[in-house]
């Protein structure tokens, strides 16, 4: 994991006293997140609404696809902690140079022509070092369509939202839902209903 | 202490050590099976598919974990880097007690009698090593048979004209094709095709004490609620613990082959639940680990007699490294052809298994097992918009509207497609870990376009609006139909063992896994593997008789 010192380098190195003092206002409360920042949550909502935006079923906020990310930043993708950190950082940073707003409070096609850029390749990439905006997106992409179609019990697909989307029975109840009578059509080579 | 002395050490409880396990304890003999996972449960898992065996972005439900197991892959610029099981490069295959056999799909194939005979049939191959088997299918085919009645197949073959012969038919009726069956059947009857059920190893009715299948959408890649699908966690494995010939010990890395002064083994040693160094002495030693474990496993064991592994001397363990190039076709569809009865895959064709002029080998095509919704949001066309709200309403509109192809075509094997163990890397418990590399022959590819073409046509007849195909790369790594390391064969010095899986160099030492395959057929292996379990525990109690193996 970064440390906090890392993590005041990186920004401060990039002028951006903005995202610090973001930070250092949140340092002593007590968080609901694990890893992330109140701060990258803000980001990472807008982000992962913009992965799966909402139409006539709930998108990737509503769906707590950012608690799911956090939670796993947490447990199975500390690997990614690093990334996370410095790319919503430099992702931030970058949206504030270009529009001189924050990304979650541009208007959604606006964001969606920044996360265009970012897939492209044509995102500014100077504040990032480990990684590039490209390969950020393409992480933000998977684990938010994780977030959002996986099991509920890692954090994300409130509700079985995408599910019930889908048209899929949940939760799974092994004895009730489950137990259908397809008695109705075995098998029979025989059979007409098994086209010859 | 010292552990006692057994007569048989089997090491790795998937297909084809469960079986033998159970052979050589009903036959008197005693036995540990070793195996370096644990027992796994439904209730463990859920249906969470994030941690599936199918789709693992979070970790391998069922094992290896990402915390002790990695291997080395070529980095694509003449190097190596290190991978870990829950990344398709590592090529993973389930890690616990039953393997494979918990969370697969269950398919219950025989290979086809030219599949054992390849060479002769289709000539030599340039490029690649292939041969004949030294049995015969007539040979193996009562074997199949005990697999099928043992361990629990359901099946109809009326309608396959190109069956494997058979002699008795399946312990259990076919099942019911679910909705997408029904259409793809009449589609390939109009197309000239001969569609019939896949036969699976999966209770149709209630069989050897485990119930039906209640036909689960997370079929593949999960643990079955209910145990209807058989594997040898609730089969054979139980039935030799039951013996009391036969003791399981689980969370166990072995790490060695131990070999005497004479050449001949006299033990394994591993690392036990608490990361201890163990020995086990044993009069037989079987390695039924994965094709890539189990050569790993005899490069490990280096002697004086074996510098470069144990029945390696003439440098083929872990070559000729096999899959499948699975290809096949996606078709949309304007009415719904979801109907939530899984575990989907239910009905194949076998017209393109063989008999394709300027193809060796080629597959069986099937429908797919579901496709779960994560899993769902990588399935589009080229140059589909993979995020956003195009992205979302392609997720609603074709999750129940699409219907997916595909089979296992045949792949050639390549002498230089191959496991080795890297000279520099360990692992957790500081074992050499494997790395395995090498392309694909020409023919897989070939092979792979042909059945994905027909994959394309078959949708399209059934009434597909778009469809699309899938077709092999050059470069895969084999995972869970890894197969071929250590084939059998009857000239020393092209193979690893003679055709009862004894290793050509010591004769108490015996493989029984994938490893075996001379070649990997157009089918899932799981069958042949456990097949092969009965041929080889068989013929080992057979020289047990006579001579003690001293």
């Amino acid at each position: 994991m970064i440390s906090r010192r890392e993590f005041v380098r990186i920004t401060t190195a990039a002028g951006a006293a903005m995202l610090v003092s973001f930070n250092t206002s949140c340092r002593n409360k007590i968080s609901r997140w694990r890893f992330l920042t109140g701060e990258e949550i803000s980001l990472l909502d807008a982000i992962v609404e913009q992965i799966i935006p909402t139409d006539d079923f709930p998108g990737g906020r509503w769906a707590n696809v950012s608690n799911f990310i956090d939670r796993q930043l947490d447990s199975y993708y500390r690997k990614h902690q690093v990334a996370y950190r410095e790319g919503l950082s430099a992702m931030g940073m970058t949206v504030f140079q270009l529009k001189g707003r924050k990304f979650e409070e541009l208007p959604f096609a606006e964001q969606t022509d920044m996360m265009e850029m970012m897939e492209s390749g044509t995102f500014p990439g100077d504040y990032w070092e480990e990684h590039s905006p490209a390969g950020f997106f393409n992480m933000l992409r998977d684990h938010s369509l994780q977030g959002f179609y996986g099991s509920p019990v890692h954090g994300g697909n409130r509700e079985y939202i995408s599910y019930r989307m889908l048209g899929l029975d949940y939760p799974n109840i092994i004895g009730q839902n489950r137990y259908k009578d397809l008695s109705w059509r075995i098998y029979d080579a025989k059979s007409p209903a098994n086209g010859k | 202490m010292a552990n006692k002395r057994v007569n048989a050490v089997v090491v790795g409880a998937g297909a084809g050590g469960g079986v033998v396990a159970k052979e050589l304890a009903t036959g008197g003999l005693s036995v540990v099976l070793i195996e370096r996972g644990r027992w796994h449960s439904y209730d463990e898992h859920g249906d969470d598919e994030l941690t599936s065996q199918r789709t693992f972005p979070l970790k391998c439900g069922f094992g290896p974990d990402n915390e002790r197991n990695w291997r080395m892959s070529p980095d694509g610029k003449n190097g190596w880097v290190k991978v870990f099981p829950n990344q398709w490069s590592y090529g993973n295959n389930a890690a616990c007690v039953g393997s494979g056999t918990v969370s697969y799909g269950a398919m219950a194939w025989r290979f086809q009698p030219d599949d054992f005979r390849l060479k002769s049939k289709y000539g030599a191959v340039p490029g690649s090593t292939l041969e004949d088997w030294p049995l015969t299918y007539e040979e193996i085919e009562p074997f199949y048979e005990k697999a099928e009645y043992e361990i629990g197949v359901a099946g109809d073959p009326t309608n396959d004209p190109f069956v494997p012969p058979r002699k008795k038919p399946y312990p259990m009726p076919a099942f019911s094709l679910n909705g997408e069956g029904i259409i793809l059947e009449k589609a390939a009857w109009r197309l000239g095709l001969h569609p019939f059920p896949i036969p699976m190893l999966r209770n149709s009715v209630p069989y050897n004490g485990r119930p039906a299948c209640i036909r689960m959408r997370t079929c593949v890649g999960y643990a079955c609620p209910v145990g209807a699908k058989a594997g040898t966690q609730n089969t054979v494995i139980p039935a030799a613990l039951k013996t009391g010939n036969c003791e399981l010990r689980i969370n166990c890395m072995v790490s060695e082959i131990m070999i005497d002064d004479k050449g001949r083994a006299k033990g394994v040693r591993y690392f036990d639940a608490d990361n201890r160094l163990q020995e086990q002495v044993s009069d037989i030693v079987v390695v039924s680990a994965s094709a890539s474990e189990s050569a790993r496993l005899l490069l490990n064991s280096r002697s004086r007699l074996f510098p470069a592994g144990a029945g390696n001397n003439n440098g083929w363990v872990g070559r000729n490294i096999q899959d499948h190039a699975y290809a096949g076709a996606y078709g949309l569809f304007e009415e719904e052809v979801y109907d939530d009865v899984g575990p989907g895959a239910c009905i194949a064709v076998n017209d393109f298994n063989h008999r394709i002029p300027g193809i060796i080998g080629g597959g069986v095509l099937c429908n797919e097992f579901i496709r779960m919704p994560y899993q769902f949001t990588s399935i589009r066309p080229r140059n589909s918009k993979m995020w956003g709200i195009e992205h979302k309403d392609f997720q609603k509109r074709y999750f129940r509207r699409h219907i997916a192809v595909h089979g296992p075509a045949q792949e050639m094997p390549v002498f230089d497609k191959k496991v080795e163990v890297d000279p520099v890397v360990r692992d957790f418990w500081g074992i050499p870990v494997a790395r395995i590399s090498g392309s694909r022959h020409d023919n897989d590819i070939k092979a792979g376009r042909f059945l994905a073409e027909k994959a394309e046509e078959w949708l399209k007849e059934a009434g597909a609006v778009s469809t699309w195909q899938a077709v092999p790369g050059k470069e895969s790594t084999p995972s869970q139909h890894q197969s071929g390391t250590c084939r059998m064969g009857n000239d020393p010095a092209t193979s690893v063992t003679n055709k009862f899986g004894q290793l050509h160099e010591i004769d108490n030492v015996f493989i029984a896994d994938g490893s075996l395959h001379v070649n990997n057929g157009g089918y899932n292996p799981a069958l042949t593997i456990l097949a092969l379990g009965y041929w080889v525990g068989g013929h080992i109690i057979d020289m047990w008789k006579g001579t003690k193996m001293k």
